[in-house]
């Protein structure tokens, strides 16, 4: 079988004497939309921040396996803008866009780390930078017509509705050429209309060749669109597997519903 | 318009500050024939006065504030102001453009070289603006120690000349060369820094650079700084000073030029996109692929060069320098012209240029009020305007394509 995409083994992390994470496994493979769920403070968002390189892990491995069969990549201790560049890209839970920029702008963002032109080519406007350029801006265009916001190109992303920012945010991630998208709580603050086409919107960039590793709260969503689930309480992972497996694990209905209703 | 509460408000603010400016403007104590006079007039100018500005700010705040209601709920369309159209709309602002570069060429014809003078430090000033634009409006760092790197242009061509003869365009490529490895030697260090931290450090930096210089006599000279130094020369011709002034406001001009194409190019280009997202959201910036390190040494090198190039043409202008001309002020001008200006927008930063170098030199009574009128100006933009005076408008794109005409 082939290797997974992202492998997770041991993943701990500490803050002061606060452990956040303990010895997490955690494997997506290609293809795949895997879910991370858990209760508020759980620690998923810290996972997120330790596999991107924003925190250091204390302990545990993190390997990237390019899916075109290149070498395994060792994460731990790469800085963020370098795993981006390595192939996984994220989303923010609380949106982070440039929020002075315009729509266009923000996705053309995430073409830098695939993109070369510098001072030199800035200032001098080769044709090399300007073929780099057209081809930044036409890309960006696709990846904002893929999600749905061609007619705002030119708006400035805090102009922006709620749903729209954070189908941006996708469109920014995409635009770095991941094939594994990390997505933080995409559906927050969506309406079910909203939420629909996101649910819509992800599958389509699975079939596109993308695996997904997906943090969210809304089980409908989660229900519908995982192949597999893992379940993290206070920074421990509690269960994995399918979404029937996980609904109907009793350790998992015992951490979103509390102890009493256990019996 | 305004509620009691918000009259109350501006009320109490009122009785305060005649409270706070009691002692000084109220009281006058006449030491030699010992008594003290009570000027209680000026009280109640304070008083009527602090009452009046403080209602002005509040009226424009509910102003604001029921604008972005009207905003949200969207029965509210914003006007385009003006300037954005002009600058948006290539048509007009080559028209714009092209004007000003006319009105500026024949300048030295129709005023004395006196004026010309006082224009050429204005563009000196518009080029510095432009420099530090690159690292405070584009990239988001504030640099209080920009001066630094104005005197190490300047003491690079002195230096040069004094010990090797070094003539004016040879040293003008090394001294914005010298000014960028500064630039670089100070970002290292502060890499890490942001906002506040970064600009007392940048602070400090700008500081030590002129300590250097005015206490390592047998490197500068010292206080008393290095005279006698070449103007630029002309194909090797002895220019007579009239001349040479016409000369290097040509200079200037045509230096002027260069930068706004090249911080132009630079603005719409991978890097002015990575600074500008750096300035935004540092960690998504970084997420995003973009290297922090490098986009951040780049913006402080880049914007150290001009500081560079315009301090070699300052030691060729004034054929003196010291350190006296390299203080904290001189950064804090730069700035003020950035902010008053509009950070991120060239023609911004020009218009701040030519407002706040030009309008002192000719308001020359009000020259003791000079710093007291730069506070004000900066508080009165913080509040009503913190885009300054020309916004930064982002470009837009048009695709045919699928939706038709946006922008
Ligand atoms: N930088 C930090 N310093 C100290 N503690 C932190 C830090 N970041 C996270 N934590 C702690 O780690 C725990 C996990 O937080 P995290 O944000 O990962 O939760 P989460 O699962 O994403 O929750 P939510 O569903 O609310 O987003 C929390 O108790 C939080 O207080
Ligand atoms: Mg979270």
């Amino acid at each position: 079988m082939q290797k997974p995409v992202l492998q997770v083994e041991g993943l701990s992390m500490d803050f002061g004497g606060i452990r956040a994470m303990c010895e997490l496994d955690l494997d997506v493979h290609q293809g795949q939309i895997v879910a991370l769920i858990g209760p508020n403070g759980a620690g998923k968002t810290t996972f997120f921040n330790c596999v991107t390189g924003i925190y250091n892990p204390t302990e545990g491995n993190v390997f990237l396996n390019p899916p075109d069969g290149s070498r395994p990549i060792r994460l731990n201790g790469l800085k963020p803008n370098q795993v981006t560049k390595k192939g996984m890209a994220r989303t923010f839970q609380n949106i982070r866009l440039f929020q002075k920029m315009t729509v266009l702008e923000n996705v053309m963002i995430g073409r830098h780390c695939r993109t070369s032109s510098y001072i030199f080519g800035a200032v001098f406007k080769t044709r090399a930078t300007r073929r780099e350029e057209r081809e930044t801006v036409e890309k960006s265009y696709r990846i904002l017509q893929q999600v749905g916001l061609a007619d705002t190109v030119n708006e400035l992303a805090e102009n922006l509705p709620y749903g729209a920012q954070r189908r941006l945010e996708i469109a920014r991630a995409l635009a770095t050429e991941p094939f594994l998208l990390l997505l933080d709580e995409p559906a927050a603050g969506m309406n079910p209309q909203e939420t629909h086409e996101l649910d819509e919107l992800i599958k389509q960039i699975r079939d596109d060749g993308h695996s997904i590793l997906l943090i969210e709260h809304d089980m409908k969503l989660v229900m519908s669109l995982s192949d597999k689930i893992y379940v993290v309480d206070y920074g421990k992972k509690i269960a994995e597997g399918s979404p029937r497996e996980v609904s109907s694990d009793p350790a998992v209905i015992k951490a979103y519903l509390g102890e009493d209703i256990d019996a | 318009m305004l509620s009691i509460e918000q009259l109350k408000k501006s009320l109490f603010v009122s009785l305060w500050f005649a409270f706070l400016t009691f002692p000084l403007l109220v009281i006058k104590v006449d030491p030699i024939e010992r008594t003290v006079q009570w000027r209680w007039e000026n009280m109640a100018l304070v008083a009527a006065g602090s009452f009046l500005v403080s209602l002005l700010v509040r009226v424009f705040q509910v102003q604001q504030e029921r604008r972005r209601e009207r905003r949200a709920t969207g029965e509210f369309v914003d006007r385009v102001p003006i300037m954005q159209i002009i600058l948006s709309e290539p048509r007009y602002l080559y028209t714009l453009s092209g004007a000003v570069l006319l009105c500026s060429l024949v300048f030295p014809f129709l005023f004395s070289t006196y004026q010309t003078n006082i224009m050429i430090t204005a563009l000196m000033y518009v080029m510095l603006g432009l420099g530090l634009n690159i690292v405070v409006g584009l990239a988001g760092l504030l640099d209080l120690g920009y001066v630094a790197f104005y005197a190490v242009g300047a003491y690079s061509y002195a230096l040069l000349n004094y010990h090797f003869d070094v003539g004016f365009w040879m040293a003008l490529p090394i001294g914005a060369l010298l000014a960028a490895l500064f630039g670089v030697l100070l970002g290292f260090p502060v890499l890490r820094l942001r906002g506040d931290y970064l600009a007392i450090v940048t602070l400090g930096f700008g500081e030590i650079i002129r300590l250097i210089l005015e206490n390592w006599n047998e490197f500068s000279e010292g206080p008393s700084g290095i005279s006698n130094i070449s103007r630029p020369g002309f194909f090797g011709i002895e220019l007579s000073l009239e001349h040479a002034i016409l000369y290097l406001y040509y200079l200037m001009i045509a230096m002027v030029v260069f930068t706004i194409f090249v911080v132009n190019r630079l603005q719409d280009s991978r890097i002015g996109r990575a600074w500008v997202a750096l300035r935004e959201d540092e960690i998504a910036c970084q997420a995003m692929g973009i290297d922090k390190r490098k986009t951040k040494l780049t913006a402080f090198a880049l914007g150290a060069t001009w500081a560079g190039i315009v301090g070699v043409i300052f030691a060729a202008k004034t054929t003196f320098i010291n350190p006296a001309s390299f203080t904290f002020l001189e950064s804090a001008i730069i700035l003020c012209i950035v902010v008053l200006g509009g950070m991120g927008s060239i023609f911004g930063v020009i218009v701040g240029a030519l407002i706040l170098i030009l309008l002192p030199e000719y308001l020359r009574a009000l020259s003791d009020y000079r710093m007291l009128a730069f506070g004000a100006v900066l508080v009165t933009m913080m509040i009503f305007r913190p885009q300054g005076v020309v916004a930064n408008i982002r470009r837009s794109y048009q695709f045919k394509s699928k939706a038709e005409g946006e922008g």
